[in-house]
């Protein structure tokens, strides 16, 4: 047992414990406040996901990337049919007290299969795509792992919850491109969510088009597939309207205060419009461990899950914000070196898929505490209290650990290759 | 796999770790902005969001009498007021104190027009709290989020309405008020003075506010006082030192006549400082402290009585044959009669003169009268001549000269100008070029026709009979510095000693025989204007001592009827600041001349002036 510890990958190892216990400090600020709130004590509860979350990521550190290979499709089933359950028997909570996205056993919240779900998809496009013999070169080729993907992305946008359904589509791309294929294809492939994004103004839609048109032309795909593209595209610029009347006003709002915060200050904007406050606030230093305005009297919402960041921002400052952004690159750029040194294709596709939902979740939490991102409530890593992502985390990093241990076990150096 | 070729993989590898490094620099740029370059806007907006000032009201200055005793001062009282949050949680908040601090619907809307006026400062719901309410709502503090109750400085009036016209009251200024550059300083819901004397001195009586700061959440509850350094503590107004004599003040309060309207001016003559100013009816200054009560306010304002107006310079009336005395002296000085002058028709209770009768007060004549004993009798008949005499020239001419047209310029907030024709052309405009005769003088020579007159500008006239001529402006606190300064009767001091000696016979032995004391020699002069709504109106303009006055008190009171009703009130309160025995006066019965001049028709007023073209002159004559 000893010496497995003494194997495990110092540097993902450190920068994770140094994330957990950042994060651990802010969400104690986090309950720190003048005005009553539930997040007083949830400190304590997240101590134990923590030690749940070590626990998890031991055993996942002790299964071998065969095994898992062959749990992946039972793992994605459960998943699937936990993500149907949930939205049978779901319930709400917190700031989206409407959706299902919680699975409750005697009225208890037992957690958010949303969360394990992505590790679930990671795996089972890893198995997937580690089991092609060529890179996928055609969009029918794309297909079957945009099914994968598809599924419970579907599933969890019903619940609904727009950013983890995000999240789902991130992974794909990001797989699809470790997986090998041609960007150009990557580009094609999401050409349609672009002509729906930017069918808001016809001038712009117009000139994707024409764009589109050129790099069809340059790049030459098969006919139909070029004229499939097309019409979606097409389709896309039609669709805009119809589907933008379909989100709930909520969202709408959301997108439309991403856009201007000061369109509706103290509804939609307000959350953007306090983040931004307390982090600007906060200055070079900060105001202080547990000393923000902001977070004390309750201007800032959602503190302790979905802009948790911004506490960071503005009780330490900017220093406090490089800092936390210098470990999660630190952890990004570890679980790269793993993913490229992984000893065969699943393992490193899983890890770089660990590492791109770390990544959109990191980038997507932490950019819309300042505006840079429209505000979905996606938690950020070892930050946002709670259990499941917490879980799915830990999950993650015990496979980025085991995958680290395979390769020096094969003969990969700390050094290099 | 052939894709994961390790060249391969290290080419994806490379654009992977790019993609990284890009966006945290993104993240890291956009962060820099924010918190470095943008540090200054978000940390004001933090601090504004955090911080709610609360103004801390200045006590208003002390308003004294001459004597040190006090008109308005300030007592402690309280305030409740709200820190506004999101508008639906302060509604709710309302509802729920509303059955504690008794405030009805309507008054939950205004203080939510409060809120939405000023959005960073305390709404004011209770401007007067009484202690129960005060203690049965800090017992719940916790339950009502953002309650800020304060002890503040309450404007106090100790003699209520006995002052209330002189002294005014105080109210949360008006949007309007606001517009204008006198109180642009003044915060919305601050108090300023609405009339009398705290409008006319509000700067001087105003102070500066002060300002403490408490630290809120989100919701608008008060967390806790912020750091006292910022705040700002209020400063007194100034306070104020009037000419009024208080215990005169009281004292004419006691004997006006009770349930009826009219009021009484008393003026120190060689000054100009006002001893007395007193309107009837009055009403309590302090229910408009902390805001009035709806019932009270709409009582004020529908009572047909009007408490609110002050007689003594928001209202007109005919002077009656107080203006005899202007008549007079317009005449002494220009030469056209001397003490002696007799005029060619004697009165026998009557005036032939075209087509028309015009007659005298007394029907039964007063006989061949010199300009002495027609003033002390009032002679109607007397007059009718020497306004002749005159002409409507001199008679506009004199009275235009004399202020007679316009304001006094008393220092006190909405008195009206009187009304006196500007010159013939008046009448020009009024019945047509040449459609009016010479007859307007007799009209006019004895205080009726188109002359409408404030009891401030009477009185005037009689300050300066009773000084050396000299107009003193009226004033309470300071003089008005106009140009009026130096101007005069234009009277040599034997033709004033004069004019003195024919009212003191008014008093000795004419109209007024009733108030006449003892001790004490009264100069003065009745008057009894024309109502055409009823009852007429009766003036009393005297002064004391006739040889060296010290006092001129001037009364008109509504529906007296006549002028000599109201002399035993004008003769008390003079005796009274001379400090003689008054008890005499108490129990004269006067012995009533009707002094009235019978107006043998309604003229009309300047402002209804369309004469059609074929209308009948009013005093027709065809030569």
């Amino acid at each position: 047992m000893f010496s497995r510890v003494r194997q495990l990958d110092k540097a993902l190892v450190f920068s994770v414990l140094a994330l957990a216990l950042y994060g651990f400090a802010t969400l104690y600020s986090a309950g720190q406040t003048d005005v009553p709130t539930f997040a007083e004590t949830i400190w304590q509860r997240q101590l134990l996901w923590l030690g749940l979350g070590i626990a998890v990521a031991w055993l996942t550190y002790r299964t071998s990337p065969r095994m898992l290979e062959w749990a992946t499709p039972f793992a994605y089933v459960i998943a699937v049919l936990l993500l149907l359950l949930t939205l049978l028997v779901g319930t709400g909570a917190g700031t989206a007290a409407g959706s299902k996205s919680w699975l409750s056993i005697g009225g208890v919240r037992f957690g958010q299969p949303a969360e394990l779900a992505k590790i679930a998809v990671i795996l089972m496009l890893a198995r997937w795509l580690a089991g092609l013999r060529e890179a996928p070169s055609s969009l029918r080729d794309l297909i079957p792992p945009a099914a994968i993907a598809a599924l419970p992305c579907f599933l969890v946008l019903k619940q609904p919850d727009l950013g983890s359904a995000i999240v789902f589509v991130a992974i794909l791309f990001f797989m699809l491109f470790w997986a090998g294929t041609k960007p150009s294809l990557l580009l094609l492939a999401a050409s349609p969510v672009i002509g729906l994004a930017l069918a808001f103004s016809t001038v712009a839609w117009g000139i994707w088009i024409a764009v589109l048109a050129i790099l069809l032309l340059w790049w030459r795909p098969y006919v139909v597939e070029g004229l499939a593209i097309m019409s979606l595209n097409v389709l896309g610029g039609v669709l805009a309207l119809p589907l933008w009347t379909r989100l709930a006003p909520y969202q709408q709002n959301r997108l439309l205060a991403f856009l201007n915060p000061d369109v509706d200050p103290r509804a939609a904007g307000w959350h953007v419009i306090q983040s931004k406050v307390a982090v600007g606030s906060g200055g070079l230093l900060g105001k202080g461990f547990t000393e923000g305005t902001q977070k004390r009297l309750a201007f800032l919402p959602a503190q302790h899950t979905d802009f948790i960041f911004s506490i960071v921002g503005e009780e330490l400052g900017f220093v406090g914000v490089l800092v936390a952004l210098s470990l999660f690159g630190w952890l990004l750029f570890v679980l790269l070196r793993i993913a490229r040194r992984a000893t065969d294709a699943f393992s490193s596709l899983c890890v770089f898929g660990i590492a791109a939902l770390m990544f959109t979740h990191i980038f997507e939490n932490v950019g819309m505490t300042i505006n840079l991102m429209p505000i979905t409530g996606i938690p950020l890593p070892f930050f946002s209290y709670g259990g499941s992502f917490l879980l799915a985390c830990s999950i993650g990093v015990g496979i980025a650990l085991r995958v680290a241990w395979e390769s020096r076990q094969s003969g990969y150096g700390e050094s290099g290759q | 796999m052939s894709s994961f070729h390790p060249h391969l993989v290290d080419r994806r590898l490379a654009a992977a770790r790019f993609a990284v490094w890009a966006l945290l620099g993104l993240l890291v740029m956009s962060f820099f902005r924010t918190q470095i370059l943008g540090h200054g806007k978000y940390q004001l907006q933090s601090e504004t969001n955090r911080l709610r000032p609360i103004p801390l009201p200045a006590p208003r200055g002390t308003i004294y009498d001459r004597n040190g005793r006090v008109l308005a001062e300030n007592v402690p009282g309280y305030t409740v007021s709200l820190l506004p949050g999101p508008e639906d949680s302060l509604r709710s908040t309302l509802a729920r104190i509303a059955s504690i601090a008794n405030i009805d619907s309507v008054e939950i809307e205004r203080v939510i027009q409060r809120a939405r006026r000023a959005p960073y400062q305390p709404a004011l719901v209770l401007g007067d709290a009484p202690f129960a309410v005060v203690s049965a709502l800090e017992e719940r503090r916790v339950a009502i989020p953002g309650l800020v109750i304060q002890a503040e400085p309450k404007r106090f009036y100790p003699d209520t309405d006995v002052v209330a016209h002189l002294v005014g009251y105080v109210g949360e200024v008006t949007e309007a008020e606001r517009a204008t550059r006198r109180f642009a300083s003044v915060r919305l819901g601050g108090l300023v003075g609405k009339d009398g004397l705290e409008r006319e001195y509000d700067d001087t009586l105003r102070g500066s506010e002060g300002v403490r700061f408490v630290e809120v959440s989100a919701r608008g509850q008060m967390v806790r006082e912020a750091e006292a350094a910022a705040n700002l503590n209020p400063v007194k107004g100034t306070d104020l030192h009037t000419t009024i004599d208080l215990e005169l003040q009281k004292f004419v309060s006691q004997i006006f006549p009770p349930g009826q309207r009219g009021a009484l001016l008393a003026l120190n003559p060689n000054t100009g400082e006002v001893l007395a100013l007193f309107s009837a009816p009055g009403f309590d200054p302090n229910a408009f402290v902390g805001g009035i009560s709806a019932p009270y306010w709409r009582s004020l304002n529908e009572n047909p009585a009007r408490p609110l107006l002050d007689r003594a310079i928001q209202a007109r009336y005919p002077p009656g044959s107080t203006w005899k005395l202007a008549v007079a002296a317009m005449a002494l000085k220009r030469g056209v009669a001397g003490p002696r002058t007799h005029m060619p028709i004697p009165c026998r209770g009557g005036l032939q003169y075209g087509n028309r009768y015009f007659r005298c007060w007394d029907a039964r004549g007063h006989g061949d009268l010199n300009l002495t004993e027609a003033i002390a009798q009032s002679c109607d008949v007397y007059f009718y001549q020497l306004g002749m005499s005159l002409g409507v020239t001199s008679l506009l001419e004199d009275g235009n000269a004399w202020g007679f047209r316009g304001r006094t310029g008393i220092d006190l907030p909405g008195e009206i100008p009187s009304e006196f024709p500007t010159g013939p052309e008046y009448y020009d405009r009024l019945y047509g070029p040449r459609r009016w005769t010479s007859a307007v003088a007799l009209n006019l020579a004895i205080g009726q026709g188109e002359n409408a007159q404030t009891l401030v500008q009477m009185v005037r006239l009689y300050q300066q009979l009773a000084s050396d001529g000299r107009l003193r402006t009226p004033f309470v606190v300071r003089q008005a510095a106009t140009t009026s300064d130096n101007a005069s009767l234009d009277l040599s001091a034997d033709q004033i000693s004069w004019l003195r000696r024919a009212m003191i016979a008014v008093v000795e032995q004419g109209t007024a025989r009733g108030s006449r004391l003892a001790a004490l020699t009264i100069a003065g002069k009745t008057g009894t204007s024309q109502n055409s709504h009823g009852a007429d109106h009766g003036w009393f303009i005297g002064f004391a001592p006739a040889e060296k006055p010290e006092i001129v008190v001037g009364a008109i009171v509504e529906f007296a009827e006549h002028g000599t009703r109201v002399a035993p009130l004008v003769a008390r309160t003079i005796a009274r600041y001379l400090g003689i025995e008054d008890t005499r006066a108490r129990t004269i019965r006067i012995a009533i001349p009707n002094d009235s001049a019978p107006q043998p028709f309604q003229l009309p007023t300047q402002d209804t002036v369309t004469p059609p073209a074929f209308s009948v002159p009013v005093v027709p004559i065809r030569p």
